[in-house]
């Protein structure tokens, strides 16, 4: 993990300073004066030795310097643990989704085999992971949004609960409740459906194959015969043994999932107004803002990597089987 | 199923191809502008209706998947002979070249490939050809990987054995006796791929980082028609259902591909 951490950081640094152009110009426009241009670039050490600019890097990252950002001043690790949670909040709730509709979809087709219900959840998760996210965003924000009317279709709270909800954790759900602003919280919720259900859709398509794949693979094996054979329930059987067996690749995928929806996000809360870091990003992209792109791309980076890691040790400890890269290297 | 993807890759690369002689309007490509006709709703003259200055979609459309196909064969087309080439040395070397290919690899796979090439792309100035730049310089890590793990499960193989005891080189017997046995997955694996390129594509193009107007990109002519939601819905919902259609293919295609050769091909 430390060794692609590493890895991680030396990609990133290359993307930011050995490609051509010079940062500090392009933050000032193209009709900065040649002094402004110099100054900012003295400031920003680019003047240094590559080797020498990387260890002041590095050196900043372990204690948190991320740098300012080049529009606002403000530094950038604090603009990018503002922006977090409601990025955070909305992958955790769209991976609920993708979970939460996925495997009971995969278990349901996987006892259907070869039915009707197999054959047209085959085909839903076929459209699932073909879709652009963007083009499903913007088809529910035209039904559920303007025609029906159901949902918001961007921002996190409706413009009557923002005044009065404080931030604690950043976190909207969380914060809703904190402050018992029950009405506030259900908003919360009515927000994040669309976009979160939008994210998790490629996902869920996957989700829905690997668990159907494994769901029939487990159901041949011995075991599962013998418990039929003792007269057990067919739900028992399938819940008891099947699922919990048929779950090690299903969460391997979720995990990766998490991360990949990361990625999924930098268009999600661009079609949904949703101020996260996604957004941040691409702002920071639009307006070249050099350190506050690099800071984004890094925050991804280190949430993919523990995130995996986090699913390796779950995964360590609900199959004994399997061993990590490290126990036996 | 693969029947269906095959038939729907087929027609669209064939319209593609054809685009200036099939198209209905192919002059209304560029910055053409007709103002009369603009936001006009589908009708026999227009089928999937006019944009806001004027523009057959139809016609953008079908040179729109013209870009998407010329991404998703030269991002494939850079990506898979590196990918597989750096495979291959790992794979059948092992050691210390094996870990250190290896452990660049998984480097570019910590990270989106959407956030990567969202980062290359924004130092340039945003063009298609950066964009594919983009995109390429991050899709050999995944060949690399998956023709590491075939050309390492053959290394041990006798009809292996049998060439380097006849003297085959490295070269011959990387490129010449372990590559043949890998070609089943990959193809497998660039028919899925194609579709993911085009959506990741698709994506830069939609947030402003891939083709630029009046170029005739289908997530930029989405992003473009969002202005227009929900009245002249045609203006962004026909080119987003174009590229579903098309990705849809290639998945529908890919995973027959798969259970005719019966292999194993993470996606």
């Amino acid at each position: 993990m430390v060794i692609s951490l590493l890895g991680l950081s030396v990609v990133v640094f290359t993307i930011s300073r050995v490609l051509p152009g010079n940062p500090a110009r392009m933050a000032l426009g193209a009709r900065a004066s040649e002094e402004q241009v110099a100054e900012l670039t003295a400031e920003m050490g680019l003047n240094e030795p590559l080797p020498v600019q990387y260890i002041e890097y590095m050196r900043g990252l372990l204690v948190g310097d991320l740098g300012q950002s080049l529009q606002t001043r403000n530094p950038v690790l604090e603009e990018i643990l503002f922006k977090l949670p409601a990025t955070l909040e909305l992958i955790t709730i769209a991976t609920l989704f993708m979970v939460g509709i996925g495997v009971p979809l995969g278990v349901i087709a996987a006892r259907n085999r070869g039915g009707l219900f197999d054959n047209a959840t085959r085909v839903f998760a076929f459209s699932a992971v073909s879709v652009p996210s963007f083009f499903i965003g913007i088809v529910f924000q035209v039904i559920f949004g303007y025609y029906l009317d159901w949902f918001p279709i961007t921002g996190r709270l409706s413009l009557e609960y923002s005044d009065s909800v404080a931030r604690y954790t950043g976190f909207m759900l969380i914060d809703t409740l904190l402050q018992g602003a029950i009405g506030g919280h259900a908003n919360a919720w009515a927000h994040l459906v669309l976009p979160a259900l939008a994210l998790s859709f490629g996902g869920m398509g996957q989700v829905i194959r690997i668990t159907r794949s494994s769901m029939v693979d487990i159901e041949g094996k011995d075991f599962i015969e013998a418990s039929r054979g003792y007269g057990m329930a067919g739900w028992l059987v399938a819940y008891k043994y099947s699922l919990k067996n048929a779950f090690i690749p299903t969460l391997t995928i979720i995990g990766l999932l998490y991360a990949w929806l990361l990625g999924g996000a930098f268009i999600i809360e661009i079609v949904f107004g949703w101020p996260g870091l996604a957004k941040y990003g691409v702002q920071s992209v639009l307006t070249t803002d050099v350190n506050a792109l690099v800071g984004v791309t890094m925050t991804i980076g280190i949430v993919f990597v523990l995130t995996n890691f986090i699913v390796d040790l779950i995964l360590d400890w609900i199959d004994p089987r399997i061993q990590l890269a490290g126990d036996n290297a | 199923m693969s029947i269906v993807g095959a038939v729907i890759v087929g027609g669209i690369i064939t319209v593609a191809v054809l685009a200036p002689l099939v198209a209905p309007y192919p002059a209304h490509v560029g910055s053409y502008t007709d103002f009369a006709n603009a936001l006009e709703p589908p009708s026999l003259d227009h089928p999937l209706g006019t944009d806001s200055v004027g523009r057959d979609i139809l016609t953008r459309v079908i040179f729109g998947y013209r870009l998407s196909l010329l991404l998703a064969a030269t991002v494939l087309g850079i990506g898979v002979p590196v990918g597989v080439l750096l495979g291959l040395v790992a794979g059948y070397t092992g050691g210390w070249v094996d870990a250190a290919i290896m452990r660049a690899t998984d480097t570019f796979l910590a990270l989106p490939p959407l956030v990567l090439a969202l980062a290359i792309a924004s130092v340039f100035e945003p063009t298609l050809e950066i964009a594919i730049f983009a995109v390429a310089s991050l899709w050999w890590t995944w060949y690399a990987r998956l023709t590491r793990g075939l050309a390492a499960s053959q290394r041990d193989e006798q009809y292996v054995q049998a060439a380097e005891l006849a003297g085959a080189s490295r070269t011959h017997i990387m490129l010449r006796e372990i590559l043949p046995n890998c070609l089943s997955p990959l193809l497998v694996k660039v028919t899925l791929d194609a579709g993911i390129v085009i959506l990741t594509g698709a994506s830069l193009s939609f947030i402003g980082l891939g083709v630029q107007p009046p170029r005739p990109g289908l997530g930029t002519m989405v992003a473009n028609g969002t202005k227009f939601l929900p009245q002249q819905w045609w203006v962004s919902i026909f080119p987003g259902f174009a590229i579903f259609v098309l990705v849809l293919g290639f998945n529908m295609l890919g995973d027959g591909l798969r259970d005719m050769f019966d292999v194993e091909v993470e996606q």
